[in-house]
């Protein structure tokens, strides 16, 4: 019978639908049995990124890696969450993460939110422009150029309260789409910190088309976020930070990360207890 | 019928399509030339922006597939939601009892009256602040929640539009043999007005696909279009190329649910001939497939 | 609860109206692009059929975000069109009105061809009757009528173009969703009442337009 066809199908939709929104509750411990949850940048090449076979690769990655191991945790025990610049705060207050590593400058405004182990980098903002363009040797230059940054970055606001506030700033979704503007000669000027500038200069496809134009027009540094209050973890992870700059590990991995592109990255800052 | 509008065309009409062929024909060939030799000339159709796609798999198994599993869970999940919330207040709507009626008109009028995306950025924050969902599914949550709370008062219209075109004849015929008014909507009324509805239903699918992208820019959904930037972080900034494949996997998908509402509606419409049901009044059902059609 | 809107630090009614600025525009523009797709796809020249078609089925089934997106990315960053604007600001509102206008325009091109099919054969064969061109008929006879009885799902598609205004946030045009996400990240303790205040803000855009349209629909529904 027709009618009886339609009622099953509907009762069988809607089935379907409570199911679908029972399954899949949260968990809030930041780790999951013995696994640990780390916070990472996935599309940041040189820092956080999630290469084409699935892995993740970088210089964020490899701290997270390090403080991890000296945690207890192997590397196998890690997952890697991706945390977006306006997601960090909320994945370390809701417990989704442990610890978030991902060229998280420490500011008065976000240690209100959470805590920051380290800084283990030091970074500044800088630009990234094309490697046959000399016009730009210090920030009063930036007036007259057409700038571009990500929507509501830290190093766009920078730039409109303080740095430049006449230059025309093109705010895009992300660094490819400034790129690719900066490629084409419709921006002057890509601004962010110089450690992501490295990260995209340094990539086998951008040899010799980009270069940093070495202004540091602010100090951003980098600390590793952790739930606030949680003064145990934090300790553990400024010893281990500790260690990796002590045992040269450190030293490794920002040659190895950074090197490449002839960035000259600054000393190891020293970790504030 | 469109042909209803010109004769057939004479000599002198047919020499002067052949023309406006010519020059419009001439004008696209400018306009292709223009944008390929600007692509060109930006080196945008460099060979290593654009191989990735066809030679290098793992951009697929890594970021599209994944991605375009994300979207169409997203779709899914909404529509399964969506439909029997939205035929639920589309029936509130034609209660006969003020209190019921009123309040499911405001709520129905309040959620097609708002962007979906602040629905979505509302939802979002409200999972963040109230719920321990994990951070796994949140934007999955949100996104689906704004997809639900929009396109369940779509169907709503299109439910009760769908009802309403249906011939008085039906439910006072039903009435007549003693049905309640339960048993006329359920096993009278909503049946018919369901193959009316169908063709509108699934292109609201279209809609809520398309809908999905929003999740990705804002709210940091793992959707199909957001997987632009680690494809584009991993391959050189090749953002135009990435942005080409995605919308052609969007353009293809959704083509194809078009395609299938078309023939839904074929199907349907020779259905009605053979079962020799006369339905006189078809305008109504007409306006309502019209209606979600071009409610994007 | 709603103090933050006495704080002077969100330009909220400058938003809304970034916001109805950006839909009265691509109102505009979108009437008159789908009204020229709608020519091309019952014209008697097989190529523009084929290209409005064509047209219709790609750029309906693309999401909005990737038609804005191509705006801001292709043409502007690429193609250097920068449709007259000054400055960034400017050129990315512009490339958001062509883009909300090119996608627009596609279902208000659907929509007057269900309206044309709604006009009885025999008005168009009258006016051929009398000798009137193809351009004549449907710009005499056809369209004017066909106009008329499509004002409802018209009014469904300005609505809908006025919601859609808040993707242009993606290309950083600083309407209305923009402020939103900012607000919501700063006043999270406020969350219902910033929500509030913008879908009141977006009802206020979009009722009237209905009201209005509806009433207009009723008034110059053709009679027969």
């Amino acid at each position: 019978m027709k009618l009886r066809r339609t009622s099953t199908a509907v009762a069988a939709a809607a089935v379907l639908a409570l199911t679908a929104t029972a399954c899949g509750g949260g968990s809030d411990s930041g780790s999951n049995g013995d696994k640990i949850n780390v916070g990472i940048k996935f599309d940041q090449p040189g820092l956080g990124l999630k290469t084409p076979d699935g892995k993740y690769a970088g210089f964020d990655v490899d701290v997270a890696r390090y403080v991890a191991k000296e945690l207890g945790y192997a590397e196998d025990k890690i997952d890697f969450k991706q945390a977006p610049s306006a997601e960090r705060e909320n994945l370390i207050k809701n417990g989704d993460v442990k610890f978030v590593v991902a060229s998280y400058s420490i500011n008065d405004k976000r240690k209100k939110e959470v805590d920051f182990a380290g800084p283990y980098f030091l970074a500044h903002q800088d630009l990234l422009v094309r490697a046959d363009d000399s016009s730009i040797t210090k920030v009063e230059d930036l007036n007259s150029k057409k700038l571009c940054s990500v929507t509501g970055s830290t190093s766009a606001q920078n730039v409109k309260d303080k740095l430049a506030p006449k230059a025309d700033l093109q705010q895009l979704g992300g660094y490819s789409e400034c790129l690719t503007g900066l490629e084409n000669k419709r921006v002057d000027a890509l601004t962010t910190d110089d450690s992501i500038l490295a990260g995209y200069a340094s990539q086998k496809e951008h040899a010799g088309k980009f270069k940093l134009a070495g202004l540091r027009m602010s100090d951003e540094k980098y600390g590793i976020g952790v739930k606030k209050g949680d003064d145990e973890l934090r300790g553990k992870i400024n010893k281990a930070l500790e260690k990796m700059v002590s045992d040269g590990t450190w030293e490794k991995l920002v040659k190895q990360h950074f090197g490449p592109s002839g960035y000259k990255y600054e000393a190891a800052p020293k970790v504030e207890n | 019928m469109t042909s209803v509008l010109y004769d057939t065309p004479g000599p002198r009409a047919k020499r002067r399509n052949v023309l406006y062929t010519i020059v419009f024909l001439a004008v696209m060939a400018v306009a292709a030339w223009w944008v390929l030799s600007a692509l060109a000339d930006k080196n945008q159709l460099a060979a290593d922006k654009w191989t990735p796609f066809v030679t290098d798999s793992q951009v697929w198994t890594t970021y599209l597939l994944p991605g375009l599993t994300e979207t169409l869970k997203a779709a899914a999940l909404s529509i399964l939601i969506a439909l029997p919330l939205g035929a639920l207040l589309g029936i509130g709507r034609l209660s006969d009892h003020r209190w019921v009626r009123v309040p499911v008109g405001a709520v129905v009028e309040f959620f097609r009256a708002i962007p979906v995306l602040l629905l979505m950025m509302f939802a979002a924050a409200l999972y963040r602040e109230f719920t321990t969902v994990s951070s796994d599914f949140r934007p999955l949550y949100a996104v689906v929640t704004g997809l639900v709370l929009y396109n369940a008062s779509v169907i709503a219209e299109v439910v009760r539009a769908g009802v309403l075109s249906l011939p008085r004849g039906q439910g006072d015929a039903s009435e007549a043999l003693g049905m309640r008014k339960g048993q006329t909507m359920l096993y009278v009324l909503l049946p018919q007005a369901v193959t009316v509805m169908l063709p509108a239903l699934v292109s609201q699918l279209v809609v809520i696909v398309k809908d999905t992208a929003l999740g990705g820019a804002l709210l940091g959904f793992e959707e199909l279009l957001s997987q632009n930037r680690q494809i584009t972080a991993n391959y050189g900034a090749n953002t135009i190329a990435t942005f080409t494949v995605i919308a052609l996997i969007f353009i293809v998908i959704n083509a194809i649910l078009t395609a299938l509402a078309g023939r839904l509606e074929k199907r349907l419409r020779q259905g009605k001939k053979t079962a020799a049901v006369v339905i006189p009044a078809q305008a109504g059902a007409a306006d309502a497939v019209k209606k979600a059609v071009s409610d994007a | 609860m709603f103090d933050f809107l006495d704080s002077g630090q969100y330009d909220l009614l400058g938003a809304f109206w970034v916001t109805a600025k950006l839909a009265l525009y691509s109102a505009i523009g979108s009437l008159i692009w789908g009204t020229a797709l709608v020519a091309m796809r019952v014209s008697p020249v097989p190529l523009m059929r084929a290209f409005g078609t064509a047209y219709v089925n790609i750029v309906r089934n693309t999401p909005l975000t990737v038609v804005i997106v191509a705006c801001s990315l292709g043409l502007d960053q690429t193609l250097g069109v920068t449709l007259g604007g000054s400055d960034f600001k400017d050129i990315g509102f512009r490339l958001a009105v062509l883009g909300l206008t090119a996608y627009t325009g596609t279902f208000v091109c659907e929509a007057l061809r269900s309206g044309i099919n709604t006009v009885p054969p025999g008005q168009a064969e009258a006016a051929r009757a009398l000798g009137l061109s193809f351009t004549q008929v449907l710009t005499l006879i056809v369209l004017p009528q066909a106009f008329r009885a499509v004002v409802t799902p018209l009014a469904n598609v300005l609505i809908a173009l006025t919601k859609n205004t808040t993707v242009a946030a993606a290309i950083s045009a600083a309407e209305a969703a923009f402020l939103m996400k900012e607000m919501i990240e700063n006043e999270a303790d406020a969350l219902f009442a910033v929500f509030a205040v913008f879908a009141f803000g977006f009802m206020v855009l979009t009722l009237p337009t209905g009201l209005i349209l509806g009433w207009a629909a009723k008034r110059l529904a053709v009679k027969r």
